[in-house]
């Protein structure tokens, strides 16, 4: 029990094998695969109740065409015309963050069984969404451009002078993105896991100090894990727009160059 | 960090499974049911498009038949100004024509009986110098007892009168 109650806020991000030890094999079923199979399922039944497709559409087809009229918009306005065919990605990606990251919030902690597991506070997530991302903008750049996609380093206007400077800058800068991505996102997610669990914790022991401090400690606390939970709910939102909008504009690149 | 420490041990499974999920997204949502719930968007705007064309069509056309209207209200009005206008002048050429005729009519009347008036004045003072000659014929005769012929008589009155 003493080793229980020692603060380890790094316990929620453990994935455990169960279908069996983890194995570093691929087809291991794990409280990390079953929760991305909770979103997708969650996913899934909000985008069916949008799927009556009657002419005057009730709430639940509103908030779904929302949603899908909101990812359009949002690669039609960075991309443009051709945004449109880059829609299913951006798509997938703002919704998958976005249900991963209210999902690893949803209260089912009081469970102690069914503590939600925030996917994309996993780098192996991001980073793959990220690589996907950075992906298709590599592809789409020189299956359109060739190599004149390179040109994307030297911006226009730059001196001859400045040249050596400005295109490694460039470079990194275009080689970050796939880390900044995935490291946004998941730095995001577990920053804010870790201060709700801290302060939680936090609360626990000074309700069990069963002193004045303890009470002091535990109101200050709530207070805390209060805000930052509210901090969490909007961040979630934001991380996921975020994820979308850069996916978006590093596509734009690629497709506009400049 | 859990992350890392498990990174060896979780890191296909992660893979393998996250792809799973996004394939479903992908494949399943964003290009079976987007493009759908796109379509039902799209036709609904254009159905309320449609429906505001088809209003203002029907406004313009009820203001152009305002306008016929008006204009055709407007030449019924300044047709009949125009046949009333008509009556009245012919009315008042009726009248004046009638009125220069009855005008002559009087001025001829008036014509004759100013000349037949003349005419008897002129006997009245031609037979007055008769009157007056043998007047003075006898005048004469009585005071002087001279014989004075009518025709020396009347041309003393004449010049009497001429000069009187």
């Amino acid at each position: 029990m003493a080793a229980a109650s020692k603060i380890d806020p790094m316990h929620q991000f453990q994935i455990e094998g169960l279908s069996g030890q983890l194995s570093g094999a691929p087809f291991v079923f794990t409280n990390s695969a079953l929760w991305m199979m909770i979103v997708l399922g969650a996913i899934l039944l909000f985008m069916w109740g949008g799927m009556k497709r009657e002419i005057v559409p009730g709430r639940w087809q509103a908030a779904v065409e929302g949603l899908v009229g909101f990812v359009t918009g949002l690669a039609m306005t960075n991309i443009g015309k051709e945004g449109r065919a880059y829609v299913p990605w951006i798509f997938t990606v703002f919704v998958f963050i976005l249900f991963s990251n209210y999902m690893g919030l949803m209260p089912f902690g009081i469970v102690e069984a069914a503590h939600p597991f925030t996917v994309t506070s996993q780098f192996t997530v991001t980073g793959l969404l990220a690589v996907i991302s950075f992906g298709i903008v590599l592809i789409v750049g020189i299956a359109k451009h060739g190599l004149k996609f390179f040109s994307l380093f030297v911006p226009h206007g730059t001196p001859i002078g400045l040249m050596p400077l400005i295109v490694p800058i460039e470079i990194i800068s275009f080689m970050v993105r796939p880390f900044s991505l995935a490291l946004r996102l998941f730095v995001a997610m577990i920053a804010g896991h870790i201060l709700v669990e801290v302060f939680g914790n936090f609360m626990v022991q000074g309700l069990n100090a069963h002193s004045a401090l303890g009470v002091f400690v535990w109101a200050i606390s709530f207070i805390f894990v209060l805000g930052v939970n509210a901090l969490e709910l909007l961040v979630c939102g934001i991380q996921a727009y975020v994820f979308a909008l850069l996916t978006s504009l590093y596509i734009n690149d690629a497709v506009h160059l400049h | 960090m859990p992350q890392l420490t498990q990174l060896a041990l979780v890191y296909q499974s992660q893979l393998f499974w996250l792809l799973l999920t996004l394939a479903v997204i992908y494949f399943g949502i964003a290009r079976q049911m987007l493009p759908k719930i796109e379509k039902v968007v799209d036709d609904r705007n254009a159905r309320i498009q449609g429906d505001l064309t088809a209003a203002a069509v029907a406004r313009d056309a009820a203001n152009a038949a305002e306008t016929t209207a008006q204009a055709a209200d407007h030449a019924a009005r300044e047709q009949a100004q125009a046949l009333a206008a008509k009556a009245k002048a012919d009315a008042t050429m009726h009248t004046e024509g009638l009125l220069a005729k009855a005008d002559a009519a009087i001025a001829v009347q008036l014509a004759t009986a100013e000349a037949s008036l003349a005419a008897a004045r002129a006997a009245a003072l031609n037979s007055l110098e008769t009157v007056a000659a043998e007047a003075a014929q006898d005048i004469v005769a009585k005071v002087s007892g001279a014989q004075v012929s009518a025709a020396d008589a009347a041309s003393a009155v004449k010049a009497v009168l001429a000069h009187g």
